[in-house]
């Protein structure tokens, strides 16, 4: 038997090339990747240490601590005058929180309406959603917010002339939306706090004994009206108890302006509208597409099961199709979260709008963007943390 | 006794009849279709309600109340007229081209013809030469673009990208952005899905890295920090720093795109080629890619309509692409109104709108077209 250079034995090793054999390639590969990698970093730092240098930048985060000196439109914690950087981008990151949070709400509303809508066997209303969807999703979202903010709300009539939308309750003009204040006596306020917490434990305890009820004797019990009877009734409970002791204070007109009360301001309006519109657009597709995933033969068996229309879609339609739109449905809320950055433009006191700010002021362009970078990151790491867990349990478990 | 038969066999089909009228025609549509209860009923109602509200207020506020010819915002300032066309009229090369010198307008008008002539034969599958016809619109039709537009050869006037604007930079953002990101995102999804660790490890932190922050804050660090990046002395276009920035972000949702079509491309493909001692370039590029690519024709067409919409976000790094440009027009004294802002705000809407649903749908039709020659 000839052996040809290169080809081997049964028991020898191959004889190639050490240039050739894939395992050492890959190592020498992967050390010339890193090199570069390595190399370009460090050109990099480098460089820029001899560009802030040159230009008289301090490094650092010592900047934080420094006084900031510009006023924020919306405090939601306390900002007093001689606060520091650091404190004007807590209040930034406070604010994208609270645009967020009702974005969030509002569009998984209005994106729920839309993409059940869309399969109404309804001719009209199918196409409605249908047009919603294909309208906003192909409009940028700075566009919409441009259109809320300057064709909309600007436009609005000066608070002397407020719109008022409630009669002397809620108010709308050209400064935001006005709504009034709860204020609940002591023993109210504690009242409907403790009662909502012990609904909530309550009704815990109610659906893990109507859930062993169910599963020895076979009778249902209403599980879901109890809980909720139990987390609304027993704060109202408390509210009825204390006599109503309730004030609401709405905002006052004095001479140019509305004291009091609680104020939106227009920029938050206007991003939350065109976020919500926007997002919701997404979150019908998501909502759509999860409930036709859910089989049509899913629905006859729990017809012919004797399931009603109502439990058919409670117990097998909505659980199978929640499976398939949760993962796009936080992705999407992580879009919205983003986005929400586009407050820069309208300058909603967001954490990129003030960090502009404080960037601008203090120069120092790398610590804000690292800054805005951790945080936005962090975010989207924790939900796609979250997410990996939730889509292990709901998984099918395959027999 | 007579011999008749009681037995009946019948000899012919019985003649069709016609359903019920209850069952067919616009009637049964309607009571299926839009008043199936009193619910429905409602909904219909309200639907319609809706709609015609929704059509006659727009209908009302471009054509019916609309200034159509005016000198200057007067008009526009009445009490309740609706869109002010005229200032549309007076802006609108400005929206096309920015402040790009109106002598010099003819080059971008080539570039804008340059690209339909290319990009529209390679939209179309029938047409044949795709190969060639890639080579002009990926390496001919940039450079040939690139030479036009800044001009200082040729004859050619310099024009600074400074004055560049609207529709044309709109255009080159995101086309560029698709163009540079595109190999860039091969690369990282090739990388993502490597069995080298250490290269894997990199695609996956770069991927997910770009993909966790919002366009914004890249288009920030672009404009602010590249400039620290590079050399003293070294200084970097404004409209080519939002470039890179844009094109980085977008290769990072094009490379988990294009994943998507390499874990849609069989094992044994990689068999196959492997049997035929390719190597994993030659696997890879003459295999496997070729298939992933176009599977994934859909989801590069979405990734640059998204691209399309974000290019917006240059506005606020003071780069003025269509919407910056009728967004600074707006605070011309002499058109001022209440009404300058909607009738902008219209017209940019109506762009957007045709450019991104046209790519949609273009992108559903191709889902279609490709999806049949997939299926088993």
């Amino acid at each position: 038997m000839t052996k040809r250079p290169g080809s081997s034995g049964a028991d020898e090793p191959p004889r190639v090339a050490w240039y050739n054999d894939p395992v050492k390639r890959g190592y020498i590969f992967q050390a010339l990747t890193l090199l570069a990698v390595i190399v370009g970093a460090w050109t990099i730092i480098h460089n820029t240490a001899v560009n802030l240098e040159k230009r008289n930048i301090a490094q650092g985060f010592g900047f934080l601590a420094t006084t900031a000196g510009f006023d924020i439109a919306q405090t939601p914690i306390d900002y007093p005058h001689d606060s520091s950087y650091g404190r004007a981008i807590l209040v930034g990151l406070v604010n994208t929180a609270i645009v967020a949070i009702i974005g969030v709400v509002f569009a998984t509303m209005i994106g729920f309406l839309i993409g059940v809508g869309r399969l109404s066997r309804n001719f009209v209303i199918s196409r409605l959603c249908g047009a919603y969807v294909e309208l906003i999703r192909n409009l940028p979202l700075l566009l919409q917010i441009f259109f809320w903010y300057f064709a909309v709300l600007s436009i609005l009539p000066a608070p002397r002339n407020s719109l008022q939308i409630v009669p002397d309750w809620v108010f709308l003009n050209n400064r935001g939306l006005y709504l009034p204040e709860f204020h609940f006596g002591g023993f109210a306020g504690a009242g409907i706090t403790w009662g909502f917490l012990a609904g909530l434990v309550i009704s815990w305890f109610v659906r893990r004994w109507a859930r062993r009820r169910q599963e020895e004797t076979g009778q249902q019990f209403p599980a879901g009206w109890a809980t909720l009877g139990l987390i609304f009734g027993l704060p109202l409970l408390a509210f009825i108890a204390s006599g109503f002791d309730l004030t609401l204070v709405a905002a006052k007109k004095s001479t140019f302006n509305l004291q009091g009360g609680i104020q939106l301001i227009p920029e938050l309006m206007a991003l939350v509208v065109a976020l919500a519109i926007y997002t919701a657009s997404f979150i019908a597709e998501v909502v759509r597409a999860g409930i036709l995933a859910v089989s049509h033969g899913q629905t006859e068996a729990a017809r012919s099961l004797g399931l009603s229309h109502g439990q058919n879609l409670r117990l097998v339609v909505i659980p199978q199709a929640m499976r398939v739109i949760i993962p796009p449905l936080t992705n999407q809320y992580l879009n919205l979260t983003k986005n929400s950055s586009l407050a820069v433009a309208i300058a909603y006191p967001d954490l990129v709008s003030l960090g502009g700010i404080v960037l601008n002021q203090s120069g120092q362009a790398i610590e804000v963007i690292a800054i805005w970078m951790a945080i936005y990151l962090g975010i989207s790491v924790t939900t796609a943390l979250v997410m990996n867990a939730y889509n292990r349990r709901v998984a099918i478990v395959e027999r | 006794m007579t011999d008749t038969s009681l037995a009946f066999v019948r000899k012919e089909l019985a003649e069709r009849r016609d359903p019920p009228s209850s069952f067919v025609g616009p009637v049964a549509w309607l009571r299926t279709n839009l008043f199936g209860s009193l619910f429905d009923a409602l909904l219909t109602v309200m639907g319609v309600a809706i709609v015609v509200s929704l059509v006659w207020s727009v209908l009302d506020f471009a054509v019916v109340r609309a200034v159509w010819s005016a000198e200057s915002g007067e008009a526009c300032r009445a009490e309740g007229v609706g869109a002010c066309w005229p200032f549309v009229e007076a802006y609108w090369k400005q929206f096309v081209y920015g402040r790009y010198p109106a002598e010099e307008r003819w080059r971008p008008t080539l570039v804008f013809v340059l690209f339909a002539a290319t990009l529209i034969p390679l939209a179309m599958p029938k047409v044949p030469y795709k190969r060639l016809n890639v080579i002009a619109f990926l390496v001919v039709m940039p450079i040939v673009s690139y030479f036009l537009l800044t001009g200082g050869i040729f004859g050619l006037v310099p024009v600074e990208t400074t004055l560049w604007g609207g529709l044309l930079v709109t255009l080159i953002v995101s086309v560029v952005g698709i163009v540079c990101s595109l190999p860039l995102g091969i690369l990282l999804a090739l990388g993502r899905r490597s069995k080298l660790p250490i290269v894997k490890m990199l695609c996956v932190v770069t991927i997910e890295f770009w993909r966790g922050v919002p366009l914004i804050t890249v288009l920030f660090m672009a404009s602010n920090m590249l400039p620290l990046f590079m050399p003293a002395g070294m200084d970097v276009d404004k409209l080519l720093r939002a470039l890179i920035g844009v094109a980085i972000f977008t290769s990072a949702y094009l490379a988990e795109t294009i994943r998507g079509g390499l874990q849609a491309i069989p094992k044994g493909q990689y068999e196959g080629a492997m049997a035929l001692g390719l190597g994993y370039w030659q696997m890879m590029g003459l295999i496997v890619m070729p298939q992933a690519l176009k599977l994934v024709i859909p989801g590069i067409v979405n990734s640059f309509i998204s691209l399309f919409k974000d290019t917006t976000l240059v506005l606020i790094v003071s780069i003025f692409d269509l919407l910056g440009m009728i967004q600074a027009s707006l605070s011309d004294p002499i058109w001022i109104s209440p009404v300058t802002g909607k009738t902008g705000y219209l017209v940019a809407a109506m762009l957007f709108w045709i450019f991104c649903f046209g790519m949609s749908r273009y992108s559903q039709w191709m889902e279609r077209r490709l999806a049949t020659g997939h299926k088993r």
